[in-house]
C-alpha cells in the first residue's frame, strides 16, 4: 500500500514525459508529412556525393 | 545506394510544356523574420516516392546558396530556404523543372487557413485525452478489482483522488472543441450533438468529484475521459479527411495558375501574377494562351474559344473594343488587352452577384446527426429528470436518486451517436479520394445520398472541353498525315488536336508560323498552307459554324478539317446508369441549340435547354427545388457557378474555372464522367451505414437505459457498455471499406481511371 504512494506518481510522471515528447514532436512539425516520413526511411544519408556538403 | 529506389520510381510523366508561361516566382519569396533567410514555397507535381524526394532535395542542395530544401510528400509541396537575391527563386524553379517535375510557386498563407490550425488543436486534445484515458484506466481497473478483493476504503479514495487529479485538467483541456461548439449552438437557441456530450462530460467528473470527497464507492472519471478520447478520434479523422480533400483541391488550382504577360512602358513584356495587375495596364495574350484577366481588346483581331466561360463551343471573333473574359482561350493572332477594373459591370461581377443571391435563397441543410440530436437531447434530459423524481417519490434518498439520474445521463451520452457519422464519412471520403474525387464540404455526402435529379452542363462536363478532330472534308488519311507534319510544329490548340488525331509522326522542317493565320511550308512542288479559311484556301463562307482548319497543297483541292468538342468517353454509359437508378437527368447549356440537341439525343437525355444565360440556369434549378426535387448540378464553366451554388449539391471537374471549383461541394479529376456515378453510389451506401449506426446506438441505449434508471449502472458497467457500443459502430462503418475491396477485386484492375466497374459493382 505505501508503495503506491510513490509508484503511482512515478508512473504518472513517466506518462507525462511521453505526452510532453508528443507535444514537442507535434509543435516541431514532425506530423506534417506522414507520407513523406514513411518514404524517407528508404533514403541513405551517407552517400559519398553528399559528404563534402555535410562537412 | 539509392539505385533500387530510383528503379522503383519512374520519372515523372509530365514535365512543364516548353514555352508554357509559368508564374514568376520572385514575388512569392518571403523573408524569414527569425534568421533573415529567404523562403519560397512551391507546389510540385509528379512527386510520389522516396526517389523523387531525394532527386529534388539533392539537386537543390547542390546549389551553394540554398540552405534548406524539404519536400512534403503529403501535401506535394516543396519549401526552400535560401540566401541572397530573391531573383534566384526562378533558378530554383528551373532546377526542379529540369528534373522533370512541374513546380508552381504559391502563397502558403492563402492555401492554409484555419484548417491546419484546427487540425493541430484536435490532435493535441486527442493526445491529452489519450494520455489521461490510459492512466485513469490503470487506476480504475485497480478499483474495480478492489470491489471483488476487498480493497480498503482508504486505498480506494486515494486512487479516486489520483483519477480526479488527472481527469479534471485533462477534460478541461481536451473537451474544449465540444464545449465551444455546444455553447455556440446554445447561444443561437439550438441544440446539437455536442450539447448532450458536453453535459455528460462535465457532469460525470463533477459528480465523481463529490463522491470522492465523500469517500464514496463509485467514480466515473474513466468513463468521461474515455468517451472524450473516442469522440476526439472521430472528430480528428473527420477533420483530417476533409482537410486533405481541401488541400488537394487548392493544389489543383495552384498548379493551374498561370502568369500573364504585362506590357511594360518600354514595350517589353514581363510575366506577372494576374492579381498584381492594375486597371488600365495592358497585357499581351499570345496564340494558344488563355486570357488571364477581364478586359477590353485594344489591338489585334482574333478568335476566342469561350467555352469555359459561356459554354459556347463555336469560336467567337474579337476585335478592338470587344470585352474579353478571364478563362477564354486565344485561337488566333496575339491580342493586346487592357485590364478592366474589378466590378466594372464585368461578367464575373454579375456571376458573383447571382451566386450570392442563389446561396441566400438556398435553404440551410441540417446534418442528420444534428436532426437526431434535436430529438435526442430533450428526450434524454427529460428521462434523467424523471428518474430523479421517480426515485424521490418512491422514497429513495437524495443521494441514490441523484446518482441514478446522473447514471442515465452518462450511459445515454451519445458516444456511439457521435461516432456514427464521422466514422462512415472518413472512410467514404477516403475511398472517393483514391478515385480522384475530392469531397470538400462536411455535409456533402448526406446531400449526395438524397439526390433524385442530376443536371448536367454540356461543355467541359459531358464533353471533354477540348477540341478534337471530327471530320475531314474533301480529303483522306494521306491529307491528315501531311497536314499533321506541319501541325506538329505549332502550339495552336487546333493544330495540336490535328497532330493528336494523326498520332506520332515526323514534324516537317522549315515550317513557318504566320501569327493568327496559319502555318506554311515550302516544298519542292510549291507552298503548303495549313490555317484559317482566307489564309490557306480561297473558299467562300458557307455559313457552317464551328472550329476548322484548311489545308492547301499546290494542284489539289483544299481540304477542310472540322473540329468539335467530343463527349467524355463514358458519358453515354454514365447517363444510362443514372437513369437506370431512377434519377431524372437534365441538360442545361449555354451553347447553341443545334449542338446541345445533338448531344442530348446521343446521350438519350429527354429534358434539355440551350442558349441559357447564367440566371436562367439558376431559375430552372429553383423551379426544380420548388417541385421538391433534390438536384445535383454538375458543371464547370463560369456561367455554371451560380447554378452550382443554387443546387442542393454540386460537383465540378478539375478542369473547371476557379470560381466553379471553389463553389462546388466536390471536385472530380480525370477524363471520365464515372466519378459522378461513384460519388452517388458511395454516398448512398454511406448514408445506409450512418442510419444503421444510429439505429445501433439507439438500440444500445434502449437496453442500457432501464439499467441506469433502476440504479444498477456502476462505473464498470458504464465503461463496458460504452466501449462496446462505440466499437460496434466503428466496426459497422468499416464495412464500407470491405465492400469497396470486394468490388475492386471482382472487377478489372480498379485504378483511378477505371472506376466505372468498381462503382457499379
Amino acid at each position: 500500500m505505501s508503495g503506491l504512494l510513490y509508484l503511482i506518481p512515478i508512473a504518472l510522471f513517466l506518462g507525462l514525459l511521453g505526452l510532453a515528447a508528443f507535444v514537442w514532436a507535434l509543435k516541431s512539425g514532425q506530423f506534417d508529412d506522414l507520407d513523406g516520413a514513411a518514404q524517407r526511411i528508404l533514403l541513405d544519408d551517407d552517400e559519398p556525393e553528399d559528404r563534402p556538403r555535410a562537412g | 545506394m539509392s539505385a533500387p529506389v530510383s528503379a522503383a520510381c519512374p520519372l515523372p510523366g509530365r514535365a512543364a510544356e516548353p514555352g508554357e508561361p509559368g508564374l514568376e516566382p520572385a514575388p512569392f519569396v518571403r523573408v524569414d523574420p527569425e534568421n533573415g533567410l529567404l523562403r519560397l514555397d512551391l507546389v510540385v507535381e509528379g512527386v510520389h516516392c522516396a526517389a523523387c524526394i531525394r532527386r529534388i532535395e539533392r539537386a537543390l542542395g547542390r546549389l551553394p546558396w540554398v540552405k534548406e530544401a524539404r519536400v512534403n510528400l503529403t501535401t506535394r509541396r516543396l519549401a526552400v530556404a535560401f540566401e541572397g537575391d530573391p531573383a534566384r527563386a526562378s533558378e530554383i524553379v528551373a532546377t526542379v523543372e529540369g528534373l522533370g517535375y512541374r513546380a508552381v510557386p504559391f502563397d502558403p498563407s492563402r492555401l492554409e487557413g484555419a484548417d491546419a490550425a484546427a487540425e493541430k488543436e484536435l490532435l493535441l486534445c486527442l493526445a491529452v485525452a489519450g494520455f489521461a484515458a490510459g492512466n485513469i484506466m490503470l487506476l480504475a481497473v485497480s478499483v474495480w478489482s478492489g470491489h471483488f478483493t476487498g480493497m480498503g476504503e482508504a486505498t480506494r479514495t486515494f486512487l479516486h483522488w489520483f483519477q480526479a487529479l488527472i481527469a479534471l485538467p485533462a477534460i478541461a483541456f481536451a473537451g474544449r472543441p465540444f464545449f465551444r461548439s455546444a455553447l455556440a449552438a446554445l447561444r443561437r437557441g439550438r441544440t446539437n450533438m455536442d450539447v448532450p456530450i458536453s453535459l455528460a462530460v462535465i457532469l460525470a467528473p463533477t459528480v465523481s468529484l463529490v463522491e470522492t470527497i465523500r469517500a464514496g464507492e463509485h467514480a466515473y472519471f474513466d468513463s468521461a475521459v474515455t468517451l472524450l478520447f473516442f469522440l476526439l478520434i472521430g472528430r480528428y479523422l473527420d477533420r483530417r479527411a476533409r482537410g486533405a480533400a481541401r488541400a488537394a483541391a487548392a493544389r489543383l488550382l495552384a498548379l493551374r495558375a498561370q502568369a500573364v504577360s504585362r506590357i511594360e512602358p518600354d514595350g517589353t513584356t514581363r510575366p506577372v501574377r494576374p492579381e498584381s495587375l492594375e486597371p488600365g495596364q495592358e497585357i499581351l495574350v499570345a496564340t494558344g494562351e488563355r486570357v488571364g484577366v477581364d478586359g477590353e481588346v485594344v489591338a489585334g483581331r482574333s478568335e476566342l474559344d469561350t467555352s469555359l466561360v459561356t459554354g459556347e463551343t463555336v469560336p467567337q471573333p474579337v476585335e478592338p473594343g470587344v470585352r474579353v473574359f478571364a478563362g477564354t482561350l486565344n485561337l488566333g493572332a496575339p491580342l493586346r488587352v487592357r485590364v478592366a477594373a474589378v466590378g466594372e459591370g464585368t461578367l464575373l461581377a454579375e456571376i458573383v452577384r447571382l451566386m450570392e443571391a442563389a446561396e441566400q435563397r438556398r435553404s440551410r441543410f441540417v446534418a442528420l446527426a444534428d436532426r437526431v440530436a434535436r430529438l435526442y437531447a430533450p428526450f434524454v434530459h427529460t428521462l434523467a429528470a424523471l428518474t430523479l423524481a421517480g426515485w424521490l417519490v418512491a422514497g429513495a434518498g437524495w443521494h441514490f436518486a441523484i446518482m441514478s439520474a446522473i447514471a442515465v445521463l452518462i450511459i445515454t451520452c451519445p458516444c456511439a451517436l457521435g461516432l456514427a457519422v464521422p466514422a462512415v464519412q472518413v472512410i467514404a471520403a477516403g475511398r472517393l479520394m483514391k478515385g480522384g474525387t475530392l469531397v470538400k464540404s462536411a455535409t456533402a455526402l448526406e446531400r449526395f445520398a438524397r439526390v433524385d435529379t442530376v443536371v448536367f452542363d454540356k461543355t467541359g462536363t459531358l464533353t471533354s472541353g477540348r477540341m478534337a478532330l471530327e471530320a475531314i472534308e474533301g480529303g483522306g488519311a494521306e491529307d491528315l498525315d501531311a497536314a499533321a507534319s506541319l501541325a506538329r510544329a505549332s502550339r495552336h490548340p487546333l493544330a495540336r488536336a490535328l497532330a493528336a488525331a494523326a498520332g506520332p509522326g515526323p514534324a516537317a522542317a522549315g515550317v513557318e508560323e504566320v501569327a493568327g493565320q496559319g502555318l506554311r511550308l515550302s516544298s519542292p512542288e510549291g507552298e503548303w498552307r495549313l490555317g484559317r479559311r482566307g489564309f490557306a484556301a480561297e473558299v467562300e463562307e458557307d455559313g457552317r459554324p464551328g472550329a476548322e482548319l484548311w489545308f492547301a497543297r499546290p494542284g489539289r483541292p483544299p481540304v477542310r478539317f472540322r473540329f468539335a468538342d467530343p463527349l467524355r468517353p463514358d458519358a453515354a454509359e454514365v447517363v444510362a446508369a443514372l437513369r437506370a437508378r431512377g434519377l431524372s437527368v437534365e441538360l442545361l447549356s449555354g451553347d447553341r441549340r443545334a449542338t446541345v440537341e445533338a448531344v442530348a439525343n446521343r446521350l438519350g437525355i429527354g429534358r434539355w435547354a440551350a442558349e441559357l444565360a447564367p440566371d436562367e440556369k439558376v431559375a430552372r434549378l429553383e423551379t426544380l427545388a420548388r417541385e421538391g426535387r433534390r438536384v445535383l448540378m454538375v458543371g464547370d464553366g463560369l456561367n455554371d457557378a451560380p447554378a452550382l451554388a443554387a443546387a442542393s449539391v454540386s460537383l465540378s471537374p478539375a478542369s473547371a474555372v476557379d470560381v466553379s471549383q471553389t463553389t462546388a461541394d466536390a471536385v472530380f479529376q480525370g477524363q471520365r464522367l464515372a466519378p459522378v456515378l461513384e460519388v452517388l453510389e458511395v454516398a448512398r451506401r454511406a448514408e445506409r451505414l450512418v442510419r444503421q449506426n444510429i439505429a445501433l446506438s439507439i438500440a444500445y441505449n434502449l437496453c442500457a437505459v432501464p439499467l441506469a434508471v433502476l440504479g444498477y449502472v456502476t462505473p464498470l458497467v458504464a465503461a463496458i457498455a460504452m466501449s462496446s457500443s462505440s466499437l460496434l459502430v466503428v466496426g459497422n462503418s468499416l464495412r464500407l471499406q470491405l465492400g469497396a475491396r470486394r468490388a475492386e477485386s471482382s472487377s478489372t484492375p480498379a485504378k483511378a481511371d477505371t472506376r466505372l466497374a468498381g462503382a457499379s459493382a
